[in-house]
């Protein structure tokens, strides 16, 4: 006897559910092989009435479904849709792929006399600040010091790729919210789930759907993850312009599009920019959990000094994330206030 | 100034606004008679704007004054549709704005209509010259083409050499000054102006009327001037619009307005402030087309009663000529202008206030 076998006899279900007697055919849990090890049934007391859980219920009534019927359904329906979903976004992020391959490419065939001083430029043409270009000549040259260069660089070039599609998508989607409402009623939760999903579970169903091998695999995984603060960033900066400027660009007969491009967006500019800014320390972070399935770049070595315990290792490319965040925190952040500075009433 | 004569650029028919999720059946109630605070206990609909009728007269300025939540406001962005009506009309030029299609609406923003804002809505991306140049800039101008017209009307607002800063780091009156000259490099016919001046201090906003009445000696542009300020509003008023809780309680020429409040509300308005400096001889004198008998001297119809009585030093026995356009018009009392002075005893000669220039 189990603790809910009223529920299915009092509504009349006890046909449905078959004979509980032929219980234990296939598939038992825990639960069960425990009662029998202690003996069959024992009165259970009322302080020990079980939640009435799937399992618990699946007890008292054998065609009623188990829990770990739910995760494998869950996981049948996903194999299911699979080929299908894999037609349709398969073609669709396939640029990513490429874009990602050609990326890893041209930083890594670029030698590094080049590509240390371009970097450097990059940091004065955005920064304007002599000490910027100081500390990412420092970094560089130490991470290439210590062998890393190459990894670095397959780092840099993936945070290249992802933080640049995240802007090319986010600020849009940003705008969109910012527009209309309901669009924000239904993005909202998910940005919170983007944001609050444990990062592996990206993974799982990535990992269904493409072969561990393309690098669009980790490209999704880290553009999911990072972006959301674009998003919010974009929606939040425009929907504070000030609304007297707003309604004097509509008094003087701007079209809507003229408006977006002169006045809101250029006024949400510095939101926009700490979202930029948020969105490449999240794929920073992003990167590393990526090369669990085979992201190259530093990631691989932390990965490494996980597998093996090798500390050093572990430490040297942890090091290494850190200098490449801080950089890139900085580049970004002399840029953000730059455009404050220009912009400060 | 007689209405009859003047030419009407804007005018607003039976205009309605009802804020609130369902208006059209409050209007139904508000059109039988239910007011304000009615419709927002039983509604929960604010009563924005009840039936105004204002025709605005070509070239002159009309200044709509109220208090705050009395919908002056509300009715000024009626007149460039940024808020869209409950009911009514507004007609400018001939043409019933509210059928406008949304590429004639932005072609009466762009061309007809300018606007100054109480907050002055300068982009502060952008320098003093390109806000100034912000209508050519919509019509797709570059900087180089509208830089002469812009910098033109930058010079005449006072703001010589700034064309180069940014507007944070201009004062306030000095903002307020790209803000017109923004809507005067726009050469639309009509300029709104809400509250244009409140955000100033007192010696500013002088300034600021001073120089408004300047440009419109020159410009003739068809003002509509929002204040809350009674002062303000005789200073540059040629037709004043009262509003209170929404209706236009009283408007006309803001001589006669002083001289015979239509209700209380008005007479508790105009009870403060200096007659002898906004009254002028034409609304006190005795209009007699043959002028006879001893005068003192000759004054002009249009000056204030303040600069006669300096002239007559305070003399109560004179009596002077009134001239206008170098041909006499008219006898002023001394004794009738003391009389004027006082609100109370307006009544007393309705007839001679009306009569006016």
């Amino acid at each position: 006897m189990a603790t809910y076998d009223f529920i299915f006899d009092g509504i009349g279900l006890r046909d449905w559910c078959g004979n509980s007697d032929e219980d234990g055919g296939g598939m038992t849990s825990m639960a069960q092989l425990l009662a029998e090890t202690s003996g069959g049934d024992v009165d259970k007391s009322a302080w020990e009435t079980p939640f009435p859980s799937m399992d618990a219920l699946h007890e008292a009534c054998v065609s009623f479904p188990r829990s770990r019927e739910l995760t494998s359904g869950l996981e049948e329906g996903f194999l299911s849709i699979k080929d299908s979903l894999k037609a349709v976004v398969d073609p669709l992020t396939q640029p990513l792929s490429w874009a990602l391959n050609e990326a890893l490419w041209v930083m890594q065939a670029v030698p590094w006399f080049i590509m240390i001083p371009l970097l450097m430029l990059i940091a004065w043409v955005v920064g304007r600040q002599m000490k910027l270009v100081g500390l990412v000549a420092i970094c560089f040259g130490f991470l290439g010091f210590v062998d890393y260069y190459s990894y670095t660089m397959q780092t840099l070039a993936i945070i290249f790729v992802c933080a640049l599609t995240c802007v090319l998508l986010g600020v849009p989607i940003g705008v969109g919210m910012s527009r209309s409402n309901r669009l924000q009623r239904f993005m909202i939760p998910i940005l919170d789930m983007l944001q609050t999903l444990p990062p592996f579970v990206y993974l799982i169903p990535l990992i269904f759907l493409f072969s561990v091998t393309e690098p669009k695999l980790y490209g999704i995984a880290i553009i999911l993850y990072a972006i959301v603060p674009v998003i919010r960033l974009t929606d939040l900066g425009i929907r504070l312009v000030d609304p007297d400027v707003t309604e004097a660009a509509d008094a003087f007969g701007m079209t809507k599009r003229q408006k977006l491009f002169k006045v809101q967006i250029p006024l949400a500019l510095p939101n926009i920019m700490a979202g930029v800014n948020q969105t490449i320390m999240m794929s920073l972070a992003m990167v590393v959990i990526a090369s669990l399935v085979s992201a190259p770049g530093l990631g691989v070595l932390v990965l490494r000094g996980i597998r093996s315990l090798e500390l050093g290792v572990g430490l040297l490319s942890g090091l290494g994330i850190v200098l490449l965040a801080i950089i890139l925190d900085r580049v970004t952040k002399a840029a953000l206030a730059r455009i404050n500075v220009s912009e400060s009433r | 100034m007689d209405m009859n004569e003047t030419k009407i650029k804007i005018s607003i028919r039976s205009l309605y606004k009802i804020f609130g999720s369902n208006p059209k059946p409050a209007l139904q109630q508000v059109k039988e008679g239910m007011g304000k605070i009615e419709l927002l206990e039983e509604y929960n609909h604010v009563l924005g704007l009840n039936d105004i009728n204002i025709d605005v007269p070509t070239g002159m300025t009309t200044v709509i004054m109220g208090l705050s939540g009395s919908g002056k406001s509300t009715l000024i962005r009626h007149l460039n549709r940024l808020i869209e009506p409950t009911a009514g009309e507004v007609w400018v030029d001939g043409d019933n704005i509210l059928e406008y299609n949304e590429k004639q609406l932005r072609h009466l923003r762009q061309h007809k209509m300018s606007m100054v804002f109480q907050k002055f809505a300068l982009l502060p991306h952008r320098t003093v010259l390109q806000n100034a140049g912000l209508a050519p800039t919509i019509e797709g101008q570059s900087e180089r083409q509208y830089a002469g017209e812009a910098g033109r009307w930058l010079d005449r607002v006072g703001l010589q050499g700034q064309g180069e800063q940014y507007p944070h780091q201009l004062s306030g009156g000095m903002q307020q000054r790209v803000g017109i000259a923004r809507a005067l490099t726009s050469n639309s016919d009509i300029m709104l102006m809400d509250e244009a001046f409140s955000a100033l201090d007192p010696l500013i906003r002088t300034d600021m009327q001073d120089l408004l009445n300047e440009l419109q000696a020159e410009l003739q542009k068809t003002i509509v001037f929002i204040t809350h300020d009674l002062d303000e509003a005789l200073k540059l008023a040629d037709h004043l619009v009262i509003l209170k809780d929404g209706f236009v309680v009283q408007q006309g020429e803001p001589q006669s307005i002083l001289l015979n409040p239509a209700d209380p509300y008005i007479e508790d308005f105009v009870s403060d402030i200096n007659r002898a400096r906004v009254l002028r001889v034409r609304s006190v004198m005795l209009l007699t087309p043959n002028v006879k008998g001893e005068q003192t001297g000759e004054i002009d119809h249009n000056d204030t009663l303040e600069s006669v009585i300096a002239l007559s030093k305070g003399d109560t026995n004179l009596s002077y000529r009134v001239m206008k356009d170098g041909k006499p018009i008219g006898v002023l009392d001394m004794r009738k202008l003391v009389r004027a002075l006082v609100p109370s005893q307006q009544s007393d000669d309705p007839k001679s206030a009306r009569v006016s220039g």
